[in-house]
C-alpha cells in the first residue's frame, strides 16, 4: 500500500528526515516511536502533503502512485488520513458541518453522490457511538475550546466518519485519560480491516497494548534505526532510546 | 489620474462589451450638473414645487461643499461635470437567450446557485410567459395593501403620498448632511418608499425585487422607510448576483425612521457592485449615506450588511437613539480583494435614556485590498444608563492587504458603559492545511474559514439571504490564497 524509499525532507533548509525506508501493507499496523524532535511528526506531515516541508530526495509510492506529486487534498480523498498531534481550531465552523463538507469532497472524488442530510446524520450517530464522543462536541466549532483529550477523540471521530485507507495517528494517545485511551483504541480497532492500514506514532507502550502493532520502528535523527515486532516497544520502555542510539552508532562505525 | 477620468468616461459613454447595459435613448439630460439640470430632472418626474425647491436648496448647498478626503481610501478626482444625471428609465435591451451573455458572468451565476430563470431576468433575457415577475409582484402588492402597507417607488410615493414624503424626507439625513448626501438630494433619480402603519407586522421580507418599476433606479437612489407604533418590517436591499453598471459613481441615501413606540426596522443589504478588474481598473465608487432614527420609545433599528463589491465603499449605517430604551444594531461583513478599498463602520448616537447599541464588524482583506473600520459611539449627557458593545474583527488573507480600525468614543455621562473589542488575525496556513487534509480544496477551505469568521453577522440575515451571502463570499475571494 505504502512504500517509502530513501525519503529526505527539510524545513527552512534544515534537513529533518535523512533517508526513511518503510513498507506498509494493507491490514498492517505499524508503530513509530522515537525521542522528541526525531522527526516523527515531520514524517506524518510529509506523507499528508504539508507544503512547509520539502521532500528533497527519495520517493513515496501509495497504491503504486507517486504520492509526493499529489496535492494534500487529493491524498486525503484517496484515503490518507492524519490525526494531528495538535488539532487545529476553526472558529465559527461547526464540527459536523465541517465533517460533512469533508465527506462529500471525498465522495465526489470517488464519483459518488453527496450524502443527504438524513443519511449523514445516521452515519454520524453510529460513529459517535464508536468513539463515544460527546454529542455536544458535534455542533460546536471545530476544536474550538475543546479540551486536549476532546480534540484527540474528535480526530478519531473524523477518522471513523471518513474511513480512510491509511490512517496516520500522531500521538493520539497523549492527552487522553486511561478510559478514553481504551475507548479510542477500541474505536480504531473496530475500523481496521484487511484493506486498510494504520501508522501510530506514540511515546508510550501502553497504547500498543490496545492497538497491537505488527511492526515497531524507532526513529532517531530522521532515520529508522531499528525495526522489530511488538516486543521492541517493551524493550524501549525498559531500556530507553540511548540503547538503540548506541547500537546504531556501533553499526554505522562497523 | 487620467486613467480614472477615462474610466468614468468610458463607463458613461460606452456599452459593456457583453451588452449588459440599459439602452439610453434621447430621453437623457446632457452631461454635467447645473441648476438647469436639477430643474430638468424635477420636471421630467413631474414633481411638485416643494420638491423642486428642496432639490435646488440641496444643490446650492452642495456647491459650497467639498468632497470629503478623510476616508482611508485613495482615488483620483471625480469630474462631476462629466456625469449624466438623468436618463429616463427604459427597459433593458433584450437578449434572445443566455448564449448572448458573457460566459464569465454565467459561471458566477452558477456558482452562486442562481436559477436559470433568475439568470435570464438578471441578464436581461426576454422573460417567457411562465415566469411573469410583474404578476408575482402584483399579487404581492395586493397583499401588502390589505394590511395598509405602502411599498412603491419613490416617484410614485411623491405623487400618491406627498404628505408622508414631505414630512419625512430629509428628516434623518438632511439635504446638507454631507457632500454626497447633498448631491443625492439634488439629483436623486428614484428609489423605494415604504410605510408600515400602526400595529402592523409586515408578514414578508420586502425587497426591491418585488417592486414594480424597479428596473432602473440609477446611481442616485433614495430610500425612505417609516414605521409607526408597534410595527415591524424587514427590508432587503441588493442581491448577490454581480451587478454591472455604466455609472462609476453611486451616491445613495437611505433614511429609516422608527417613528412610533415599539416599532422595529430591520434593513439588510448585500452589495455586489462591479469591483473593478484584477489590476484595479474600473469598478463602482459606492458613497452611501444610511441613517436611521429611533424616535419612538423601545423602538429598534438593525442594519446588517454584506459588502463584497465596488472598487471603493464609503458608508456608515448609523442609528440615532432618541427614544428611551431604543436599540440600534449594526452587523457588517466587508470584503476587499484585489485593489478594492472599503472605509465602513457605524455611528451610534445615544440620546435617550437607557438606550443600547451593538456593533459587530467583520472585515476581510485579500489581495491588495484595504479595509478600514470607522465607528463612532457617542453617548450624550442625557442618555443615562446607556450601553454599547462594539466588536471589530479583521481577517487578513495574504500579506499585501491591510486592515485598519478607527474607533471614536465619546461618553458624556457616568452611568453609561461602552465596550470596544478588536482583533486582527491572519488566515492560518495550519487551518487551511487541516481542511485540505480532510479532503477540502484550498478554495473550499478559505470559504469555510471565512464564513466561520463571519458567522455572527450571517446569523442576522434572513435565511435565504444568508445562504446566498455565504456563497458570494467564496466567489469574491476566489483565488486569493495560493
Ligand atoms: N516548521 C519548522 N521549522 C523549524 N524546525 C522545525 C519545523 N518543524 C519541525 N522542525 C524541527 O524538526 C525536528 C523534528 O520535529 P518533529 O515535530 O517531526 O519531531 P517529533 O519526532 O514529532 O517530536 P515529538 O515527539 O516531540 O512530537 C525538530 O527539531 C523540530 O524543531
Ligand atoms: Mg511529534
Amino acid at each position: 500500500m505504502l512504500e517509502i524509499k530513501d525519503l529526505h525532507a527539510s524545513v527552512n533548509g534544515n534537513e529533518i528526515l535523512n533517508g526513511i525506508n518503510l513498507k506498509v501493507h494493507a491490514g498492517e499496523v505499524h508503530a513509530i516511536m522515537g525521542p522528541n524532535g526525531s522527526g516523527k511528526s515531520t514524517l506524518a506531515q510529509v506523507l499528508a502533503g504539508r507544503e512547509t516541508y520539502e521532500a528533497t530526495q527519495g520517493e513515496v509510492l501509495y497504491d503504486g502512485k507517486d504520492l509526493l506529486s499529489m496535492s494534500p487534498e487529493d491524498r486525503a480523498r484517496e484515503g490518507i488520513f492524519l490525526a494531528f498531534q495538535y488539532p487545529v481550531e476553526i472558529p465559527g465552523v461547526s464540527n459536523i458541518y465541517f465533517l460533512k463538507a469533508a465527506l462529500n469532497a471525498v465522495r465526489r472524488h470517488k464519483g459518488l453522490e453527496e450524502v443527504d442530510a438524513v443519511d449523514f446524520l445516521q452515519l454520524v450517530k453510529q460513529r459517535t457511538k464508536l468513539v463515544e464522543i460527546d454529542e455536544s462536541l458535534l455542533n460546536r466549532p471545530v476544536n474550538e475550546g475543546f479540551s486536549g483529550g476532546e480534540k484527540k477523540r474528535n480526530e478519531i471521530f473524523h477518522m471513523a466518519v471518513l474511513e480512510p485507507k491509511l490512517a496516520i495517528l500522531d500521538e493520539t494517545d497523549s492527552g487522553l485519560d486511561i478510559d478514553a485511551l481504551r475507548i479510542v483504541a477500541d474505536g480504531v480497532n473496530k475500523l481496521r480491516n484487511k484493506d486498510n492500514a494504520v501508522i501510530v506514532v506514540t511515546h508510550y507502550q501502553r497504547l500498543l497494548n490496545y492497538i497491537v502493532p505488527d511492526f515497531v520502528h524507532v526513529l532517531v535523527d530522521g532515520r529508522i534505526v531499528k525495526s522489530g515486532g511488538k516486543e521492541l516497544a517493551f524493550e524501549l520502555e525498559e531500556k530507553g532510546y540511548e540503547w538503540v542510539k548506541e547500537a546504531d552508532r556501533a553499526a554505522i562505525q562497523a | 489620474m487620467n486613467t480614472e477620468t477615462n474610466t468614468i468616461e468610458q463607463l458613461a459613454n460606452s456599452e459593456y462589451k457583453w451588452g449588459f447595459v440599459t439602452d439610453i435613448e434621447a430621453d437623457a439630460a446632457p452631461k454635467g450638473l447645473s441648476e438647469g439640470i436639477v430643474r430638468f430632472i424635477s420636471a421630467k418626474k413631474n414633481e411638485p414645487e416643494w420638491l423642486l425647491e428642496w432639490r435646488l436648496k440641496a444643490y446650492r448647498h452642495w456647491l459650497t461643499m467639498t468632497e470629503p478626503r478623510w476616508p482611508n481610501v485613495k482615488y483620483s478626482v471625480i469630474d462631476y461635470q462629466d456625469i449624466i444625471y438623468y436618463s429616463a428609465p427604459k427597459p433593458k435591451k433584450e437578449l434572445k437567450s443566455l448564449d448572448e451573455v458573457d460566459p464569465e458572468l454565467l459561471r458566477t451565476y452558477e456558482k452562486l446557485g442562481i436559477s436559470l430563470q433568475e439568470q435570464e431576468r438578471l441578464s436581461g433575457v426576454a422573460v417567457d410567459a411562465v415566469f411573469d415577475s410583474v404578476s408575482v409582484a402584483t399579487t404581492f402588492r395586493e397583499k401588502l395593501m390589505e394590511l395598509g402597507i405602502i411599498f412603491c417607488s419613490f416617484s410614485e410615493a411623491v405623487h400618491n403620498h406627498p404628505d408622508l414624503v414631505r414630512k419625512y424626507l430629509g428628516s434623518v439625513v438632511p439635504a446638507n448632511d454631507n457632500f454626497f448626501a447633498a448631491l443625492n438630494s439634488a439629483v436623486f433619480s428614484d428609489g423605494s418608499f415604504c410605510y408600515i402603519p400602526k400595529g402592523v407586522r409586515c408578514p414578508m421580507e420586502l425587497s426591491t425585487y418585488f417592486r414594480i418599476n424597479a428596473a432602473d433606479t440609477g446611481q442616485f437612489e433614495r430610500t425612505l422607510i417609516v414605521a409607526e407604533e408597534n410595527s415591524y418590517v424587514s427590508y432587503l436591499e441588493g442581491c448577490t448576483a454581480p451587478m454591472r453598471d455604466k455609472n462609476q459613481l453611486h451616491a445613495a441615501v437611505v433614511e429609516l425612521i422608527a417613528v412610533g413606540d415599539n416599532s422595529q426596522i430591520k434593513y439588510s443589504t448585500v452589495q455586489n457592485w462591479y469591483p473593478g478588474d484584477k489590476e484595479g481598473r474600473g469598478g463602482i465608487y459606492n458613497f452611501v449615506t444610511k441613517r436611521g432614527k429611533c424616535a419612538g420609545k423601545d423602538s429598534k433599528i438593525s442594519w446588517t450588511q454584506v459588502e463584497t463589491g465596488s472598487a471603493i465603499t464609503w458608508k456608515y449605517p448609523s442609528v440615532l437613539l432618541q427614544g428611551d430604551n431604543s436599540v440600534g444594531e449594526f452587523y457588517s461583513v466587508a470584503v476587499v480583494n484585489n485593489y478594492q478599498q472599503a472605509d465602513t463602520g457605524s455611528k451610534m448616537i445615544h440620546i435617550g435614556k437607557n438606550t443600547r447599541s451593538t456593533i459587530v464588524s467583520k472585515g476581510i482583506s485579500a489581495g491588495r485590498g484595504q479595509n478600514s473600520y470607522r465607528g463612532l459611539v457617542e453617548v450624550k449627557k442625557g442618555a443615562s444608563r446607556s450601553r454599547n458593545f462594539s466588536q471589530c474583527d479583521s481577517l487578513l488573507l495574504g500579506d499585501k492587504c491591510g486592515a485598519h480600525t478607527f474607533p471614536y468614543i465619546e461618553v458624556k455621562n457616568t452611568s453609561s458603559k461602552v465596550e470596544h473589542e478588536a482583533s486582527t488575525s491572519k488566515i492560518g496556513e495550519d487551518q487551511i492545511f487541516y481542511c485540505k487534509q480532510r479532503g477540502l480544496s484550498t478554495e473550499d477551505a478559505v470559504n469555510l474559514i471565512v464564513n466561520g469568521f463571519c458567522k455572527e453577522v450571517f446569523r442576522e440575515l434572513p435565511m435565504e439571504f444568508a445562504v446566498e451571502a455565504q456563497k458570494l463570499l467564496g466567489v469574491s475571494l476566489e483565488g486569493s490564497v495560493g
